[in-house]
């Protein structure tokens, strides 16, 4: 395949929206969502003699990442002035750093396809403000401008150019998006613009010592989309190089509709920004305590938990994976796990039917309308071999969402106990399989799937009051003493 | 610095100006005579002064994250020429998008 004589080459510029209260050098308040042009103030609409200051979560939020990042810290910062002229900036300026960003190197490691790791080294982070809002699809004639987002603060994450496929991109997106979100300094949320990602792609000969042309890619909105329009991109390329032309320079945007990118403008020269220092913030020095003591408070990270909690829970890849995906959930996790010592239960309880409660309602873990003390004592019942697994997630949890019962009283109610004394097991066990002396013969001679079967049949006699794996265990006693 | 014709046509486009062709030799002679001005300051052996980035020494002047809500989208409003009662309205910036 000519696909396979090609190397891609991404680079990737991800926009961070920062979950202050208010904006970047104004107090008008930071959110999204609001009545346009209501969070406003003469600062971010760029009023004659207003004066800007910056936010001290700004500073915080951006040496969290960076530290988390293992970014070098630059203790002297000054912000600059990147001009340009349009609508939905008022100043006519972006307030951003230019030659000394707060954050320089660092890297992350990324999840590759084979379940390895690969380590993307930072160019760069620095803090800047965002443009305000123009929709254009409204009106016929003009553009609507909404400059509630004028000013919002935002973190630009740039990495070297050392991503080689679109997977890697995503899984560089996700990562991301997972530590702001431990961090708590963005909500990630990329259909509401918090998180916004920008790929410059190019691609080479396997054996070439240059990059070729890059194109920057604009409007992936969520990392699927990252995945595809990277992957439209790097097809195309390949097709024009094979096809003996050239690529232009140029800005794309990616159509999700379509799964293409379209030209959206030309850089023959690049742009003029006309950097220069900004005059009305003062410079900003950092010393080494308060970045300490911002060190000291971060939360472990995704990557350092999957490591602890393979080491503390010897759970499966699989299931840390899915655990350390939210704070919510893995510090919900680790607390049951002080009471639960079975930490497989707990990990399948809350990945299973508390995890599908909260997609299925959007909603963080905070919000599940069950006090964590019942959920504990539920699986302890689970644990002490005293209900099934089914009772509990089938019967009870739904219960417990519904209702302020106790555990116990639906457990009682239900007569979900299991009743191994009372209940004549073997018995049941010869009744079902004297029924059925037809399929016995063919398990006993290789159709094992048939256990299914036998199964299914006591459990509904049995109605979950034992425990499956003690039927499990019995029945196939049972259907050895059968083997001739 | 040369100052070229290409120059001036791309000063004017950051600078949002507009110049006739006509214009173009008397204001080349101007921003000549302006760089002229200023390179006397080339004179003066800087190597070793640090470049001066702010007048002030004030440093860290840093602000509590806390929201004022300044309730002035009304009268931002009144100084918009085209509008609604929720957008500032410009002519549209944006060439027609592909049929989608």
């Amino acid at each position: 395949m000519i696909k396979n004589n090609y190397t891609s080459v991404i680079g990737l510029e991800i926009h961070i929206q920062l979950s202050t209260k208010s904006k970047a050098y104004s107090a008008d308040e930071n959110i999204y969502g609001a009545n346009p042009n209501t969070k406003i103030s003469p600062i971010s609409l760029a009023y004659p003699g207003t004066l800007p200051s910056v936010n001290t979560k700004l500073i915080e939020y951006a040496l969290k990442l960076g530290i988390s990042l293992e970014c070098d810290i630059n203790k002297k910062n000054i912000f600059s002035r990147k001009n340009y002229f349009y609508a939905d900036l008022p100043k006519g300026y972006q307030i951003t750093q230019d030659k000394n960003p707060i954050c320089k190197g660092g890297h992350l490691l990324i999840d590759l396809e084979d379940g390895s790791k690969k380590k993307i080294n930072l160019t760069r982070i620095h803090m800047e403000e965002d443009a305000g809002k123009s929709i254009h699809d409204i009106d016929p004639y003009n553009s609507l401008i909404d400059l509630n987002r004028a000013g919002v603060p935002l973190l630009e994450i740039v990495t070297e150019p050392e991503i080689r496929s679109s997977f890697e991109a995503q899984s560089f997106v996700n990562e991301i998006r997972k530590i702001v979100r431990y961090l708590d300094i963005c909500n990630g949320n990329m259909e509401e613009g918090s998180l916004r990602c920008d790929a410059n792609v190019s691609v080479m000969k396997e054996n070439d010592k240059d990059f070729g042309t890059k194109v920057e890619i604009k409007n992936m909105n969520s990392t699927r989309n990252i995945k595809k329009a990277i992957d439209f991109e790097i097809d195309r390329q390949i097709e024009l190089i094979e096809q003996g032309k050239f690529i232009v320079q140029e800005t794309r945007n990616f159509n999700a509709l379509t799964n293409a990118t379209n030209s959206m403008r030309t850089k023959e020269r690049a742009d003029d920004y006309r950097y220069f220092t900004e005059p009305d913030l003062q410079p900003l020095i950092l010393d080494e305590k308060y970045i300490q003591s911002i060190a000291n408070d971060l939360p472990l990270l995704p990557n350092e938990l999957e490591r602890k909690f393979k080491k503390e829970f010897d759970l499966s890849s699989y299931d840390i994976k899915l655990l350390i995906e939210d704070k919510g959930i893995s510090d919900y996790f680790q607390k049951i796990c002080k009471i639960i010592k079975n930490y497989k239960l707990v990990a399948n309880f809350v990945n299973g039917p508390i995890k599908s409660f909260l997609n299925t309602n959007s909603v963080p873990i905070d919000k599940l309308p069950i006090d964590r003390k019942k959920i504990i004592a539920l699986l302890s019942f689970v644990d002490n071999k005293k209900i099934s697994i089914s009772s509990a997630q089938q019967i009870i949890f739904p219960k417990l969402l519904n209702s302020d019962l106790e555990v116990i009283e639906i457990i009682e109610k239900n007569n979900l106990f299991f009743e191994n004394d009372s209940i004549d097991l073997e018995e049941i066990i010869s009744k079902v399989l004297e029924k059925y002396t037809q399929k016995v013969i063919e398990y006993n001679e290789g159709k094992i799937g048939l256990i299914g079967l036998f199964m299914g049949e006591i459990m509904k006699i049995t109605k979950g009051k034992i425990d499956p794996k003690k039927i499990n265990t019995e029945l196939k006693k049972e259907l050895e003493k059968r083997k001739k | 610095m040369k100052i070229s014709n290409e120059l001036i046509s791309q000063l004017s486009k950051l600078a949002k100006l507009e110049f006739k062709e006509g214009d173009f030799f008397a204001i080349k002679n101007d921003l000549k005579k302006i760089l002229a001005f200023i390179k006397v300051l080339d004179k003066l052996d800087v190597s070793d002064v640090e470049p001066l980035s702010h007048i002030s020494t004030e440093i860290n002047i840093l602000r509590e994250d806390l929201i004022i809500d300044y309730k002035c989208k009304k009268s931002a409003m009144t100084n918009s020429p085209i509008k609604d009662s929720d957008y500032f309205k410009v002519k549209k910036v944006i060439k027609k998008l592909d049929k989608r």
